[in-house]
């Protein structure tokens, strides 16, 4: 495990600050959302991303990707998370390339991946059931149906769920969880507004008859899949909420050198000094644990799990901190929607929700470590 | 690399004693000394052995007794000494505090003179720096020195000087200009404690020890030779020893995870476990957790600026933050500790309560110094706030 970034990291870095910085501002996540934008993200945006090989991170060079590892695709998901863009990262980038990459047969590799890497196919996992993160607790069946299975069931808060080309549905089956890479056009869908804007959708399947060559992976060996997929997307997301809490903890400070009251910069409070450098704090150590994180799942580390489980816990509770103090410290025009700070914090209880709350990964951690 | 740890695992093995290959209660730190004690011979035996080689001060220069190593193969020492269990030979403000700056802005003479005996453990020294009326607001102290021909005359009173009554020497800041800015009329002062004027008295604390003592400073001569940087420029130094103390004080968290420490989670499965080795209280387990999981966090950004310092980054600004927080974690796993225990974390002495018991009751206590000792955490907010944020006064 190593805590710095390679040369090579901190270029992937740079070119993702600077793209997401001009190309899509926070007053793109607003007009997505004022146009009601059936999408949810640009496709123009994420094919120039897919130019840039983002796609490809977490894919092997033999299957056209790059096999950068987690830790490029996290200086990118970072650089995102500053700007809150909208895009399909995290479903298709990271979820959906590296779980065919994973246990794709060759044939699913070569129908599905290369359109994904070019940035014209989205994925979509469907795991969740409930209205808390829960990711072994599956109802949705797949029924044998001739050579193949018939799925029925309701899947909730799917990322990217109701405009993905293709779903990956965890579903029960004989003796144990099974994933299917379903059309998207196969199943009913609707599409949840959240709070933070961004995407995300209901998903019912009546009858859904999958042929043979949809089981992705074994029939019975998803939990496997699905809990190595989560670890990634539980990592990737922490360092989307590092990038939104050092951009919510920056522009905050800079509020409080800028804003006048009482004749003096209300940074000048000893009130609010503590605070920020409480806050700085946090963001710091956040930093430490995503790092951690992700450069042990790039190293197949033992300590991988709890690693993810501690960098997410601190990325929950560290953009939630600055979100909130975002807003207070910014005082009236923080409670505005004109003001930009508001977004941040609307968008860190939509991502502590995803993949694990605090709770969740204390528990999960505790169990890794023994007590 | 590879050579030099396996000779340093070969020599440590060859030469720390089996008993200084144990867990080291508080009372059996050596800090050295004219009035040293040792409760067993093995620990003056292991602490020459070290001091030959330089060890108790790997990375000071070797011209003045240090081990001359390089920061990464000092941290392979460290390691090795972990996992073999090794007690570290030698501690002190010496080491800690008043060596490295010595280095930095002492004469080739005062370096000569002073640095050989910290590494040897010959003399103990202590830190006259806080006084009653000015705690927080360091730069306000009052004890006087007036220059007179050869000598400093030196009158003031001193307080949280912490072993003075086990010490040989004390480093002062003293005022030297009185008509002067508050941050510009103060010296840095090297005094000998056989100095009949030098009188330390021992104070007791809450936790029943006196490990800190008032000083008092009566009409003492210090020879002029022993001023440390220009006159009046004392407090730069006094920062920058300052810096020293809190990484040292900010340590703490990190030593409590070394090999004999008994580890939180596993005292509060003792007292509050389930069948399946699982803490059994849901709300006590999620506290411990959360506690684990911030130290985990803070010992990786330990790891983080120390990597970073080895790849030839400059200081960054992560070191302002590890006083602060290692002390607050600290304190928080004192009072997870004595909350799993119940009452047996509340035995003061004798025989209901078994000596860890005993101890964490002590330590307890002592931990509450650790966030005012050195800068309290609401100074080292304060820094944060102005050197790494920038936020105006």
């Amino acid at each position: 495990m190593t805590l710095i970034l390679s040369e090579e990291a901190r270029m992937v870095r740079d070119t993702a600050l600077d793209f997401f910085r001009e190309r899509s501002p926070i007053t793109a996540l607003r007009k997505l959302r004022d146009d009601n934008n059936p999408d949810g993200f640009s496709r123009d945006l994420w094919r120039r991303m897919a130019e840039l090989g983002w796609t490809g991170f977490l894919v092997a060079e033999d299957d056209g990707g790059s096999g950068f590892g987690m830790t490029g695709l996290a200086q990118v998901m970072e650089a995102a998370g500053r700007t809150l863009a909208a895009t399909p990262l995290m479903s298709t980038a990271l979820l959906g390339a590296s779980l065919l990459s994973d246990a794709g047969s060759p044939d699913q590799k070569a129908d599905l991946l290369p359109s994904m890497l070019a940035g014209e196919h989205i994925v979509a996992l469907a795991f969740e059931e409930g209205a808390r993160h829960a990711p072994h607790q599956i109802a949705v069946t797949a029924e044998p149906d001739g050579a193949g299975y018939c799925l029925n069931g309701q899947k909730t808060f799917v990322l990217d769920g109701h405009i993905a080309d293709t779903l990956i549905v965890a579903a029960r089956t004989g003796g144990g969880i099974t994933l299917f890479l379903v059309p998207g056009d196969a199943v009913s869908r609707s599409r949840l507004s959240m709070v933070d804007s961004r995407n995300a959708a209901l998903i019912r399947l009546d009858s859904v008859a999958v042929g043979p060559e949809a089981v992705l992976g074994r029939v019975d060996g998803g939990a496997g899949l699905l809990d190595r997929a989560l670890d990634r997307a539980r990592a990737g997301l922490a360092a989307e909420m590092l990038g939104s809490a050092s951009e919510a903890f920056d522009r905050t400070v800079q509020y409080l050198k800028d804003r006048k009251q009482f004749g003096v910069a209300i940074g000048s409070f000893q009130a609010l000094k503590h605070r920020a450098a409480h806050m700085f704090c946090e963001v710091e150590i956040t930093r430490s644990a995503v790092l951690a994180a992700v450069s042990a799942l790039d190293m197949h580390a033992n300590d991988a799990a709890a690693l993810v489980a501690l960098a997410k816990a601190k990325a929950n509770e560290t953009l939630y901190l600055c979100g909130n103090e975002g807003v207070q410290m910014h005082g009236g025009i923080g409670m505005t929607d004109e003001h930009e700070i508001g977004f941040f914090m609307k968008r860190s209880r939509v991502a502590q929700a995803s993949f694990g709350d605090t709770p969740y990964c204390r528990d999960r951690y505790a169990g890794l470590m023994g007590f | 690399m590879p050579t030099f740890r396996a000779e340093t695992r070969a020599w440590l093995e060859a030469n720390c004693p089996p008993a200084m290959r144990t867990f080291m209660p508080e009372t059996e730190q050596v800090a050295g000394g004219k009035r040293a004690q040792y409760v067993r011979p093995e620990q003056k035996i292991w602490l020459d052995r070290m001091a030959a080689k330089g060890w108790t001060a790997p990375t000071w220069p070797k011209q003045y007794g240090g081990g001359g190593l390089t920061g990464e193969q000092a941290l392979i020492l460290e390691e090795e000494m972990q996992d073999l269990g090794c007690r570290i030979p030698l501690r002190g403000m010496g080491l800690s505090m008043l060596g490295p700056v010595l280095l930095e802005y002492g004469t080739e003479e005062q370096r000569q003179t002073h640095i050989p005996p910290i590494v040897r453990g010959d003399i103990r020294w202590c830190q006259g720096y806080s006084e009653p009326e000015a705690g927080s607001d360091l730069a306000s102290l009052r004890t006087r020195a007036v220059l007179q021909g050869d000598h400093f005359l030196v009158n003031g009173h001193k307080i949280w000087t912490s072993n003075a009554h086990h010490s040989d020497w004390i480093f002062c800041l003293v005022r030297t200009d009185p008509t002067a800015k508050k941050h510009e009329g103060i010296s840095f002062l090297l005094i000998d404690m056989d100095d009949p004027g030098v009188r330390p008295r021992p104070i007791k604390l809450i936790s029943g020890a006196s490990v800190f003592c008032e000083t008092f400073l009566e009409n003492v001569r210090v020879p002029a030779g022993n001023l440390v940087g220009p006159l009046n420029k004392g407090w730069t130094i006094a920062k920058r020893l300052l810096e020293h103390e809190r990484k040292g004080i900010g340590g703490i968290a990190a030593r409590n995870a070394a090999k004999f420490e008994v580890p939180l989670e596993a005292v509060a499965k003792r007292f509050a476990g389930d069948h399946d080795g699982k803490i059994a209280d849901p709300i006590l387990r999620d506290r411990v957790a959360a506690y684990s999981m911030d130290a985990h966090a803070f010992q990786l950004t330990r790891r983080r600026a120390a990597e970073e310092a080895e790849s030839g980054a400059p200081p960054g600004p992560l070191s302002a933050m590890f006083k602060l927080q290692g002390t607050e974690l600290n304190k928080r796993r004192y009072e997870l500790l004595l909350e799993a225990e119940g009452f047996q974390g509340l035995g003061w002495d004798g025989d209901g309560f078994t000596a860890d018991e005993l101890r964490f009751t002590r330590e307890w206590l002592r931990s509450k110094a650790n966030t005012i000792e050195g800068g309290t955490s609401e100074v080292q907010l304060n820094i944060i706030a102005k050197r790494v944020l920038g936020l105006p006064d």
